[in-house]
């Protein structure tokens, strides 16, 4: 009702009360009289009717002003108040609200502003607390982002469903492919944990993890060695972190690269193993010989010469095996010189102490490019410094240094300078292969030993003007990015997708005869899944990553996998971040659609397409076909619909409702890649209850495929 | 009578150099290059004790050991094993397969006399 309908309503029932309330008294008054006083009375009303109405109209006239004056006080007034407290609770907290109309309605908005007064304050207090957890926050994650980026470990943290949501540099570097692999998928935020560690492996420590928390207990800790896509061996620690009810929220996974150490050590024990058997033989016959011409001085001559002679032979044994043996310790000296990113600055601080130090020679640090970082093993590489200025000050004299590094194109040049002339070609590369000794300190290693392994050349040259008085070393060896600092993502909760028919998924009535009689046992596939902005992509709902795995011959290839973020060149929806958990920085950079697409579909040439609810995907996969420029001709198989075929008893037929029912682990759901496994293991699990149905060839799993659609279309 | 010991060893320069100290200290010597014609050697010349190198060709310094000791005639006779490997699982190994004493190269020339002595002083 309008407030002018409810201001008429309230005139006119006041108004109609106290005109019921004269009535009443009129009929009072008739009531009980004689006739003929009655009509006196109504004589006497007739003659007064104008009176009347005019008396009538005053009345009228005065309801209006008492109830207009009744709700200018209340009712306008109230409303008001209602009105601006509106404002100030929903856009101006500073505005405050008139205190016009009656006492008590003055006093409730009274009352109401300083009810916002306490709560403006609140609210600044608040804002205030949040804005310095935040700041401290932030202090905390940077200092997090810095110790991470300094871990010699490998650390990947990751949510309940193997989505990486925290890694540094290190573990980047482990998993990197070794050049010609292409085949090793990427670390990056976001991405699913298995296409780098496998499945099973984690899924057993996360059971092992599971069953040690119990409250109370230290935290959990367990251990296992994997071997990653470049065939690095990695030693894995896995702690679970919980959250607030104690269920495990994720895992923090240090690595630790045990390829070379494992080799090193053993290399390193069976060399002296062999020094110490070698060396004992040749040893114990000259200490026989030599005590027999110790005890019998007086033995013929023969004899002695006998002795003597075994003594001389067996010594030169000793000093081969001995030369054989550092020899050899000096090549595995040399594989394990441990290279390390580090700036150039520092091993040449680190050099200018030691020069100092050991050899008394003045050095001086000069121009040296803050962000020129280079891979080093910094002691080998300070010893080759210090050797060089050591052989410069023995044959040269040279009593004064100058370092200094800086960027030659793709390289990084060091170089140590000094007043006088150049040493020649011959004399350094002499200097290059003698074991390198300073003062009482020495290497088994040459010089040209540690130049290769840190793939670098050294030459001497002349600087400066004229060119004759100054001269310099050159160290020329490859320059390396400096480290970046990891990033960050949120978790994700979970959630289903609603199943999602379209009928286009059964053709391929163009199948060869051959290839629908082929048996299912026998066929390539490639499982994939979708992750995607929305439900709808007639609506503009774009992709945002794909993830694919293949079967071939009854086995999931879980080292072979495609794994992709893509860039939607749209926003992200909150709902569908919540499904999947990528937030918009992590597809920052991402290539578009367009270009995956056509590697994707490269992925799973000449393999059977498999999707749990496939008319999805198929449907997101279509209608980019023709911007990518390829078509997805290959047949496709949705588990769903197998699940279905096999068992119709059920309706449940969700992916982790069927993987529930079939024996599979859920590990890594809602990733892309994690989907596409739990799929793909379904898949291979399916396949023989179908032979059970009598559904052995491909064309009968589409035909069985296509009763179950449409069976399920009557529901 | 003098006790009687068989020296067995494929390197020469040990070979003469215990022979001569051996015989300097009045036992009665013969010598095998392999552990092959050491088990000859064995069957002829009955010794008391057999100088037993580990590493030799033919027939290793284990195997000879283990064939002695299942055969009741050469049970008796005392072993002293020589060997380039001196790790306590290596004695180990030694002892168990019947050897009475394991001695690790270099050795000394007096203690090794002095051991011999004492073995077939038990004898």
């Amino acid at each position: 009702m309008t407030r002018k309908a409810k201001f008429v309503v309230w005139v006119l029932a006041l108004y109609s009360v106290l005109l019921a309330v004269a009535a009443a008294l009129g009929g009072l008054l008739v009531a009980g009289q004689s006739p003929a006083d009655g009509e006196v009375l109504y004589r006497v009303l007739a003659e007064r009717a104008p009176a009347l109405a005019f008396a009538a109209a005053i009345l009228l006239l005065l309801c209006l002003a008492v109830v207009r004056w009744l709700f200018g006080e209340y009712v306008t007034a109230l409303h008001a108040l209602a009105e601006q407290t509106g404002v100030v609770l929903g856009a101006n907290e500073a505005l405050r609200v008139s205190t016009q109309g009656a006492p008590e309605v003055a006093e409730a908005a009274a009352a109401i502003n300083r009810l916002a007064d306490a709560h403006r304050s609140l609210r600044r207090e608040l804002d205030q607390r949040v804005q310095e957890s935040g700041a401290r926050l932030e202090v905390e994650r940077n200092r997090l982002a810095a110790l991470m980026s300094e871990l010699a470990e490998g650390v990947l943290v990751c949510n309940a469903e193997g989505r990486i949501l925290l890694y540094n540099e290190r573990a980047r570097s482990l998993f990197e492919a070794g050049g010609a692999s292409a085949s090793a998928a990427p670390v990056g935020l976001g991405r699913s944990v298995f296409a780098l560690i496998d499945r099973d492996q984690i899924a057993h420590a996360l059971e092992k993890l599971e069953r040690h928390l119990r409250p109370g207990d230290a935290t959990p800790v367990t251990r296992f060695v994997t071997a990653t896509a470049a065939a690095r061996l990695l030693k894995v620690r896995a702690a679970p972190f919980v959250d607030s009810s104690g269920v495990v929220a994720g895992v923090v996974l240090t690595l630790e690269d045990v390829t070379g150490l494992l080799g090193q050590e053993a290399s390193r024990r069976s060399l002296l193993q062999a020094l110490a058997a070698g060396v004992r033989a040749p040893v114990a016959n000259i200490r026989a010989a030599a005590e027999n011409l110790a005890a019998f001085p007086d033995m013929e001559p023969e004899r002695r010469h006998q002795f003597v002679d075994i003594v001389a032979a067996e010594s030169q044994v000793l000093s081969h095996k001995l030369n054989d043996a550092l020899r050899e310790y000096a090549d595995a000296l040399k594989a394990s010189l441990a290279l390390e990113d580090m700036r150039a600055v520092d091993l040449l601080s680190g050099a200018r102490q030691r020069i100092e130090a050991t050899l008394g020679v003045k050095v001086e640090l000069d121009s040296v490019d803050d962000g020129l970082w280079i891979r080093a093993d910094s002691f080998a590489f300070v010893q080759v410094l210090t050797f060089l200025a050591g052989r410069l000050r023995e044959d040269y004299g040279v009593q004064h240094l100058r370092l200094s590094a800086c960027r030659d194109g793709q390289l990084a040049a060091l170089d140590m300078g000094w007043s006088g002339a150049i040493v020649a070609s011959d004399a350094l590369s002499l200097w290059e292969l003698e074991p390198m000794q300073v003062g009482a300190e020495a290497s088994p290693l040459t010089l040209r030993d540690v130049l290769e392994r840190h793939g670098g050349e050294v030459w001497c040259q002349s600087s400066g003007p004229g060119g004759a008085r100054r001269a310099l070393f050159r160290f020329a060896m490859p320059s390396v990015a400096p480290t970046p600092a990891p990033a960050r993502a949120p978790a994700a909760p979970r959630e289903s997708r609603p199943e999602y028919y379209d009928f286009d998924l059964f053709r391929g009535n163009d199948l060869t005869r051959a290839l629908q009689e082929r048996n299912l046992a026998e066929l390539s596939y490639t499982v994939f899944d979708t992750e995607t902005t929305g439900l709808e992509p007639s609506a503009g709902d774009e992709i945002i990553s794909i993830g694919g795995v293949r079967i071939v011959n009854g086995r999931l290839l879980k080292n072979e996998v495609f794994e992709q973020l893509i860039d939607p060149q749209r926003p992200l929806n909150r709902e569908s971040m919540r499904v999947h958990g990528i937030d918009a920085s992590a597809l920052q950079g991402q290539p578009a659609i367009a270009r995956v697409l056509p590697v994707f579909h490269h992925f799973c040439e000449d393999t059977v397409l498999v999707a749990h609810n496939a008319a999805f995907d198929m449907r997101f996969l279509e209608l980019k076909e023709a911007s990518a420029g390829v078509k997805f001709a290959q047949p496709v198989l949705d588990t769903l619909l197998l699940s279905a075929a096999v068992h119709p008893a059920h309706d449940d037929h969700r992916l982790e409702s069927i993987a529930a029912r079939l024996g599979v682990r859920i590990v890594g759901r809602h990733t892309a890649l994690g989907d596409a496994l739990l799929t793909g293991e379904i898949f291979l699990k399916l396949i023989p209850l179908l032979a059970g149905c009598g559904i052995v060839t491909l064309g009968q799993a589409l035909e069985a495929s296509r009763q179950t659609y449409y069976a399920r279309l009557q529901y | 009578m003098p006790k009687k010991v068989l020296v067995a060893d494929d390197e020469p320069s040990i070979v003469t150099a215990l022979e001569f100290m051996l015989r300097q200290s009045g036992y009665e010597v013969m010598v095998a290059h392999d552990g092959a014609q050491a088990l000859q050697v064995l069957a002829s010349f009955a010794p008391d004790l057999v100088l037993l190198d580990l590493m030799m060709p033919l027939v290793s310094g284990y195997e000879v050991c283990q064939r002695m000791r299942e055969r009741p005639e050469w049970r008796h006779i005392k072993i002293v094993m020589l060997s380039a490997r001196g790790r306590d699982v290596e004695v180990s190994k030694g002892v168990s397969l019947g050897a009475d004493l394991y001695v690790t190269k270099p050795f000394s020339n007096a203690e090794l006399v002095a051991k011999i002595g004492a073995l077939l002083k038990d004898a």
